[in-house]
């Protein structure tokens, strides 16, 4: 190939300018950031495990609607055999009272709104510690 | 492949098209057979009769009306062409409007009679929502899901008694006290009166019958055998509003 030296070279270079914002994250430290939660302090145990939860809570909460409102069955039945009334306000945030703490800890930081729950679910009244 | 043979081809998968809905008959018969006796044992008729006279007795009493909004977090703004009603009181000409001829009892016609939806057995609003956002359950009570709702107010237009209201603003800063074990409604989904399913569902009776002061609401399972609403309505002459609209509503009004 005619002028390998210089197109190679040019390839490198155009590859460290395109991907320097993850070069800048990795060195700065940024990339290993985790979001500090604020777990419950009484209730030891959520509805399923936390591995479950990290990946499935949206789709457990969806679940939970179809159930709840659409079939008109408020119970759930967890993997591990406790049975849960569903609901959003009255389970969910009876532990994870403080929404601010917990659940916009991930949520803003991955910019990944919640899809409007919050527009009617109520928010239970935190007292500031 | 030539052309016969595709013809000849085509022809018999069509044909072979024809077996599927009776299959699928097939399969929801032998479905209905396991569960029948389930669901009819357990299912009630969700009815509720309104007592004329007992609801007029203290003039302006509005007891059931703020139980309900307070119970579900109606929100109040302040103006007739906003407001969002589950449970109210109109004129009785406006109310039954085949009905109030005079001469006739005074008392009855200057009445403003309790009205709300009327979980009607064949219900216009259902028949018309594009998303299913309301949906008729087997137990009778006429359901809204404000997650499907999309506020095109279809049902509204079909509902013959103008049993339900459109969120024009965002409710939330016009309730006074939210009650935290009720979620509010959103900007631009319509709402009304879901005969207390929630209380239904933990053995409660609906926040207006159990408000009323002169016990003028009787809520109660049609279907169950020691009914007595049953006793009630075959007792006293009833009349429903609109019957002649085929909607079948369930709510009675007694004198």
């Amino acid at each position: 190939m005619y002028d390998k030296g210089k197109i190679i070279a040019g390839i490198v270079l155009f590859l460290i300018i395109v991907l320097s914002p993850f070069w800048y994250n990795g060195f700065s430290g940024k990339a290993s950031y985790v979001p500090d939660l604020k777990l419950p302090v009484e209730a030891k145990q959520c509805v399923e495990d936390t591995r479950f939860m990290k990946a499935n809570h949206m789709d457990l909460l969806n679940t939970w609607r179809e159930s709840a409102v659409r079939k008109g069955i408020r119970t759930y039945k967890a993997h591990d055999g406790k049975v849960y009334t569903i609901g959003l306000t009255g389970t969910c945030l009876n532990c994870h009272a403080d929404k601010e703490k917990f659940c916009d800890r991930c949520h803003d930081y991955a910019g990944v709104r919640s899809p409007g729950c919050w527009d009617c679910h109520n928010v239970p009244k935190v007292a500031k510690q | 492949m030539n052309r016969r043979y595709f013809l000849k081809l085509t022809g018999l998968s069509l044909a072979g098209l024809t077996i599927l809905p009776p299959g699928r008959l097939l399969s929801r018969l032998a479905l209905a057979k396991n569960g029948e006796s389930a669901v009819k044992a357990s299912k009630p008729k969700w009815t509720m009769v309104v007592n004329l006279y007992g609801c007029s007795k203290e003039p302006g009493c509005k007891d059931c009306v703020d139980a309900c909004h307070r119970v579900h977090n109606v929100p109040d703004f302040g103006n007739p062409k906003d407001e969002i009603k589950w449970i109210w009181t109109a004129p009785f000409k406006e109310v039954f409007q085949d009905q109030g001829h005079a001469p006739a009892m005074e008392a009855l016609l200057r009445a403003s009679p309790l009205v709300l939806c009327n979980h009607c057995e064949n219900p216009p609003c259902v028949k018309v929502c594009p998303t299913k956002a309301t949906w008729k359950r087997e137990d009778g009570i006429v359901m809204m899901d404000y997650h499907r709702c999309i506020g095109c107010r279809y049902c509204m237009a079909a509902c013959p008694y103008g049993a339900r209201s459109f969120n024009w603003k965002d409710p939330r800063p016009f309730i006074k006290n939210i009650n935290p074990d009720f979620p509010t409604r959103t900007k631009g989904v319509v709402e009304k009166c879901n005969f207390c399913e929630e209380r239904l569902a933990k053995g409660l009776m609906p926040a207006c019958a159990e408000a009323c002061k002169d016990r003028a609401l009787t809520f109660g399972d049609l279907s169950a055998p020691d009914s007595k609403l049953k006793a009630l309505l075959n007792e006293k002459y009833s009349i429903r509003r609109k019957p002649f609209l085929g909607t079948e509503p369930k709510v009675y009004y007694v004198l």
